[in-house]
């Protein structure tokens, strides 16, 4: 085959009747194939050692049902349980409506507002290990520095914030909304800048005022991005397993764990792996409807823009 | 939200409206009547205080870091909202090795670079390798390959994390920071891929056409055309492995746990079995590991808003 037909093999090709080909018509000559797989060994290699291959072995290692008998009769597991979902619901919801009426507080763009986001990005912009420890200091003693404050303003002691397990579950949540948020105000800052501002201006001439074009056209134009968040989020935070190690390390006495800390602990502290990874798996339920709804959201709108 | 679109509704009545909120224009500013610059004025100031509030609660913890870090052993536990004598001393501390717990410290920040440095190479490599195939050559299976990056990007980490610390061990890799670098590279792979794949479809393929009649091979447009033309988004994707693998705890802790082998992020969490607490040498560690990151982010704001903009959670 010569050269320029070549070209037209490899690619979008020129000729028109061949426009109409879906792409997994085009066929390579031999030696091309043997690029694209040489190109796609790599990833492909990675993909079945570090992802296909534990999905198996912990399949494998959670398969036995007395597992979960054992595990259902742990009440900390129960109390586990519930915490995860007060630290997704509660943790991704009041982020993400937060970060949401942030950006529009940024797409402000004064001298002052941008020297201020720089500032708020701090948070997502150190490692999350280093400010966990740092929220965990400022509440573990009666001399941290949220005690200290306490102090210089009402004159009494503060709280002692991680022997409750209401105050440190809350000390986690928050610690968490306080590290993502600026992650998730810079998404929906860039998805609001993306907003064509003619449809503001018509908006306008039509009479719309600050809070109808809120409600009638950022948040209709907005709601895709803002869903896909959330369930991303909602999926990521499932797993979260920093913010809960660090801040409040499952005190007072475990009460306060999250099924990642849990699994953890039962798996390296305690040594029992399976269990571990029993645990984890008992948020499967909840996890594969959410990929699943999340992989057909991404893919469908990913072909609309 | 009537912050940032009630200003220009509210000082400009009139017709055609302004193109960008924010933007001042002194022509008609001036032909507004006093009340409305009056409620301008007034919803700036309420702006600028919700800002200051705003910033104490992002600086707070950070606040918390140096003043511990600044503090003598004893002054941890003042209770102050400053220490009365701030010192260099933990600093000094950790600079020098001076501390049982962090005498390996210059070596296991080497370790964090040598970990992101390799996880960075490695994803661009077989992140850009794969979008190439798929995107460019449009493989036969192709979609299948979006759909297995897809998955690992949705699955989290943590949820597979003793399973791999068995696997490493099948695969002898423990203490090893291949083991890290070969576990990070999976996930951050998947979120090059997605990138790559956003960003390419904006390169003509008429180039890599006319490649192909000048007798270039797949190979050879790869290299030649695709990774020049795609620099913006390897910038922004190695930015994000660098940091990711930076950043990291979970699989650092449990694949790594000998003096020589460990990541800076180890070495810090360790100070959390001491019986000591020295916590101001713990906080100038954390302070010392968290600068890497911080210039990267601010060097690379522009890079790192453009590969947020451009794949991610595009909806």
């Amino acid at each position: 085959m010569s050269g320029s037909q070549q070209a037209l093999e490899f690619g979008r090709p020129i000729a028109p009747s061949r426009l109409r080909l879906p792409p997994w018509r085009y066929r390579f000559q031999g030696s091309d194939t043997a690029w694209a797989i040489a190109f796609v060994i790599p990833y492909v290699a990675i993909f079945a050692a570090f992802v296909i291959y534990p999905i198996v072995f912990g399949l494998w290692m959670g398969s036995d049902l007395k597992l979960y008998d054992l595990l259902f009769s742990d009440p900390r597991y129960v109390t586990t349980l519930v915490n995860t979902l007060l630290f997704v619901a509660i943790g991704v919801n009041v982020k993400m409506v937060l970060a949401f009426l942030l950006s529009g507080f940024f797409m402000n763009r004064s001298w002052w507002t941008r020297t201020l986001l720089a500032i708020y990005l701090l948070p997502w912009a150190l490692p999350g290990l280093t400010v966990f420890l740092s929220i965990h200091y400022m509440l573990v003693t009666e001399w941290g520095l949220l005690d200290s404050l306490w102090r210089a303003v009402t004159g009494e002691d503060g709280p002692l914030f991680l022997v409750s397990a209401p105050l440190a579950m809350a000390a986690n949540i928050v610690s968490y909304i306080w590290k993502w948020m600026p992650f998730w105000t810079l998404i929906f800052l860039a998805a609001r800048m993306a907003i064509p501002q003619d449809i503001y201006e018509a908006a306008e001439i039509d009479g719309a005022s600050g809070y109808r074009r809120l409600v009638h056209v950022t948040f209709p134009l907005l709601a895709n991005v803002y869903l896909i968040c959330t369930l991303l989020s909602t999926v990521w935070t499932l797993g979260d397993f920093p913010t809960v190690y660090f801040v409040s390390s499952g005190a007072p006495a475990r009460s306060t764990d999250v099924l990642a800390t849990y699994g953890f602990h039962e798996a390296f502290d305690f040594g029992y792996p399976n269990l571990g990874v029993a645990a984890m798996m008992s948020a499967l339920p909840l996890l594969i409807p959410l990929v699943i709804l999340l992989m057909r959201r991404i893919r469908v709108t990913g072909v609309q823009l | 939200m009537s912050v940032t679109y009630g200003r220009t509704v509210a000082t400009d009545p009139s017709f055609p409206p302004e193109a960008v909120p924010g933007t001042t224009q002194p022509t008609r500013s001036k032909k507004s009547r006093p009340h409305y610059r009056l409620r301008r004025h007034a919803l700036e100031a309420a702006a600028m205080a919700f800002g200051v509030v705003l910033a104490v609660w992002s600086v707070l913890p950070i606040y918390n870091m140096w003043m511990i870090a600044l503090s003598t052993h004893d002054g941890v536990f003042a209770g102050s909202l400053w220490p009365e004598q701030p010192t260099l001393e933990a600093f000094r501390v950790v600079v020098t090795e001076d501390f049982w717990y962090l005498a390996r410290f210059w070596h296991q920040f080497g370790n964090s670079f040598y970990v992101g440095l390799s996880v960075m190479f490695l994803t661009l490599l077989i992140g850009s390798l794969a979008s190439f195939t798929i995107g460019r050559m449009r493989i036969r299976h192709g979609w299948m390959l979006s759909n297995a990056a897809l998955m690992t990007y949705v699955i989290p980490a943590s949820f597979l994390a003793i399973p791999m610390y068995r696997i490493m061990q099948i695969y002898g890799l423990t203490n090893n920071l291949m083991s890290v670098v070969l576990a990070l590279t999976t996930f951050a792979t998947p979120y090059a891929i997605f990138i790559f794949s956003q960003y390419g479809k904006s390169i003509p393929m008429e180039l890599d056409e006319s490649a192909r009649i000048d007798g270039a091979n797949p190979f050879q447009i790869y290299l030649r055309i695709y990774l020049p033309l795609m620099a913006p988004a390897l910038v922004a994707v190695g930015t994000y492995a660098l940091l990711l693998a930076w950043n990291e705890y979970l699989y650092n802790f449990l694949l790594l746990s000998t003096p020589e082998s460990m990541t800076v992020a180890v070495a810090l969490a360790q100070f959390l079995n001491s019986d000591e607490s020295p916590w101001n040498f713990m906080m100038a560690t954390a302070i010392i590991y968290a600068m890497p990151p911080i210039i990267l982010y601010y060097g690379f704001r522009r890079y790192m808003a453009a590969g947020l903009t451009m794949g991610g959670v595009k909806g």
